[in-house]
């Protein structure tokens, strides 16, 4: 290379113009980011959010104490207590997800038997207090009733892939 | 009495109506320059910016303010109290007496002194005591490094801005402000502006004002990555908020300044119908946001400085070609008896 | 005219407060910014003489320059104060001796001074033709032509002594590794970067 060459490159400053064009230029692009709360980006069916507890359509509740998902929670985050209900079958009495010790790994979903409980698309669960994260079973169904339409949608479109 | 109110009382209301002129669209500028570089930044991102706080997102610099203002002002216990809270006020202070002498338009200045280049430069050399006194107030160790590395670079990058200055007054022949601009008033319109005959210095003058400022890519002081946030650390509510201020008055005055000396001041870039219908003053505030883009365009591009690249660039490269340029301008208006009177 | 005397005053007061103040705070960092203080209002007392550009210059060099490597040195260094007491009585004989003899030669200077009877014709006079002359221009006309070789000589000591200074303090160490920027500016992708079509299953 040239000794003038090699001078007029670092005196003209030529990688610093090219670099300025280049963030010039993406002035002009598309923006990447999206007016968050009031526009949102797309949620793959597997999502994996807050948990829900469902029901049956004929408003029983899916689960049955299995404790398997208790079993196969690596945090530890849920807490099941069972007995024999008044007709005799065997259901929770309580059923609580701590929902700070919560990871969202998805393992309690796996192994549940009946799709009871499933992490929901809500991703917007933010608490003003500790306390409101411990989730009871009262919260869990009220959840599933609130998402259940979402969750069988994502369920029936994710279960080809099964 | 009535001699009382003719010889004193009303020149001072008359100076301090002029001065509050100058200062509060100063401030309500320096708020919406905070949002200008968000906004600038984000698109060069691509980013929104803030778009929540008002239409566009344009009260958000008065959130902010607002927010500075309510916030609590802690001063640590081991600082120097008095030096901790008047360093602020120094940097502030010294942003906004240096518009003084800063001519808007043909005859709109507030004191037109024959030493106006000297008085900005006197000016700009002092803001360094601003951030060493606040460094060393502190009474803590981020902030003192923050600020030996903010006054080292100040003093460095003053003396090549010197020679530049000396280099544009050589063309001059005056220190007086409205003298420079008027120099460079021709038929040729924007091609006489001194931008054009001194483009090296044009491109000098503007990165050591980078540095100047502190400014990206020579936010040294302020290295987050090792220093923190430099001497601001130990700062928190209006004494920081005057920093800020501070920060971005002189970027502001730094670009009017750069605008006067080489951009040829309130002219406008020709002298024919459209363009001098607009007044003068309008001239000048583009000049400013379009020097100003380039401080912000600047940041969103460069990455930081490593601090003996720093030096070297301001010690071995900038100072050695203004000192050349300042004597080859010399010779070529000796040369070509072009030396105004 | 009552403002300016008034000025005058202020400022005078506060050179000779803060002169003092330098001498008399304990903390050194103290003292040098009551010697900026200082320095300010003597530059103010210029702007009342007329001289703005010494003011001007009086900022730029001392305030700008000289007292920013003072406020330096003097904040890196750890100064232990009962140390510094310690030695006062021991030194104070020599220190007053010092002192004394300074005051007897400034008394005899002062005292020796007195107005030759031009001086007082020439503020009388009416301004001369230089008037219209800015003080920049007077002084620059003054410097370049009637001093212009005391002015030369200044300029050569102050460079003697700037490379002198670098001289004592450079050193050279082997074996340093540096970076050389302008080897780094000159390298180009095609220089040191080659693209190839790579075969598959075949390798480079």
């Amino acid at each position: 290379m040239g000794f003038i060459d090699k001078q007029a490159r670092s005196l003209l400053l030529g990688e610093i113009v090219i670099g300025m064009a280049k963030t010039f230029g993406y002035m002009f692009k598309t923006k990447a980011t999206i007016n968050y709360p009031y526009e949102k980006g797309p949620l793959s069916p597997r999502f994996r959010g807050e948990h829900v507890l469902r029901r049956y359509s004929n408003g029983e509740e899916r689960c049955i104490a299995c404790k398997l998902c208790e079993a196969a929670c690596p945090a530890l985050a849920i807490t099941i207590d069972a007995e024999p209900r008044a007709d005799g079958s065997r259901r929770t009495t309580r059923y609580d997800i701590d929902m700070t010790k919560c990871i969202y790994c998805g393992f309690c979903q796996e192994a549940c038997p009946v799709d009871a409980i499933v992490e929901g698309p809500n991703f917007e669960f933010a608490t003003e207090s500790r306390e409101e994260l411990f989730y009871d079973k009262e919260k869990l169904l009220a959840n599933g009733d609130r998402w259940e339409q979402e969750i069988a949608q994502n369920l029936n479109a994710d279960a080809p892939y099964r | 009495m009535v001699e009382f109110w003719d010889s004193y009382a009303l020149p001072t209301i008359i100076i301090v109506a002029k001065i509050l002129a100058i200062v509060l669209p100063l401030l309500v500028l320096m708020a919406y320059l905070t949002l200008y570089e968000r906004k600038v930044m984000a698109a060069m991102q691509l980013r929104k910016g803030p778009n929540v706080v008002g239409f566009y997102g344009l009260l958000q610099p008065f959130a902010d303010g607002a927010k500075l203002f309510f916030k609590e002002t802690v001063i640590p216990s081991g600082a120097n109290k008095i030096l901790f809270l008047v360093a602020p006020m120094i940097t502030f202070l010294l942003s906004l007496i240096a518009w003084a002498v800063i001519p808007f338009d043909e005859g709109m200045v507030l004191s037109d002194i024959n030493v106006g280049v000297l008085y900005l430069f006197a000016i700009s050399s002092l803001g360094v005591y601003g951030i060493i006194v606040a460094g060393w107030a502190s009474n803590s160790r981020y902030p003192f490094l923050g600020a030996l590395r903010s006054a080292a670079q100040m003093v460095s990058y003053e003396v090549s801005i010197g020679f530049v200055i000396i280099s544009v007054l050589l063309c001059v022949g005056s220190l007086n402000l409205s003298d420079v601009v008027m120099a460079q008033k021709s038929d040729l319109g924007m091609f006489s502006w001194y931008f054009v005959p001194l483009f090296p210095m044009f491109i000098i003058f503007f990165i050591s004002i980078l540095a100047e400022t502190n400014r990206h890519p020579f936010d040294l002081p302020e290295a987050e990555a090792e220093l923190v946030a430099g001497y601001q650390t130990e700062y928190s509510a209006m004494a920081f908020a005057l920093f800020f201020l501070g920060e971005y008055v002189n970027m502001i005055l730094m670009s009017a300044i750069c605008v006067i000396l080489f951009l040829g001041g309130w002219l406008p870039p020709a002298d024919i119908a459209p363009f001098n219908w607009i007044p003068g003053i309008i001239w000048f505030g583009i000049k400013i946001a379009i020097l100003l883009f380039v401080f912000i365009w600047v940041r969103a591009t460069l990455p930081r400085y490593r601090y003996d690249q720093l030096m070297r660039l301001g010690w071995k490269v900038f100072l050695p070609l203004s000192l050349f340029w300042v004597v080859a301008t010399a010779g070529f208006l000796v040369a070509f008896d072009m030396v105004p009177a | 005219m009552i403002i300016a005397t008034l000025a005058f005053y202020l400022f005078a007061a506060l050179t000779v407060a803060s002169a003092f103040m330098v001498i008399a705070s304990k903390n050194p960092v103290h003292s040098v910014l009551f010697l900026i203080l200082a320095f300010f209002n003597s530059s103010a007392l210029f702007v009342l003489l007329g001289a703005e550009f010494i003011a001007m210059i009086l900022i730029v060099v001392y305030v700008g320059a000289v007292a920013v490597l003072f406020l330096f040195v003097v904040m890196m260094l750890d100064i232990n104060f009962a140390e510094l007491r310690q030695g006062f009585l021991q030194y104070l004989p020599i220190g007053a001796l010092i002192g004394i003899i300074l005051m007897i030669e400034l008394i005899l200077v002062v005292g020796g001074w007195h107005l030759s009877p031009d001086a007082l014709k020439v503020i009388a006079a009416p301004v001369s033709e230089a008037a219209h002359l800015t003080n920049t221009e007077q002084l620059g006309g003054l410097l370049y032509t009637k001093y212009v070789y005391l002015f030369q000589i200044a300029g050569m000591i102050l460079l003697v002594a700037m490379i002198g200074a670098i001289v004592l303090t450079h050193r050279q160490r082997p074996g340093v590794k540096k970076q050389v920027i302008a080897d780094q500016v000159y390298r180009r992708p095609e220089d040191s970067m080659v693209v190839r079509k790579v075969e598959p299953g075949q390798g480079v």
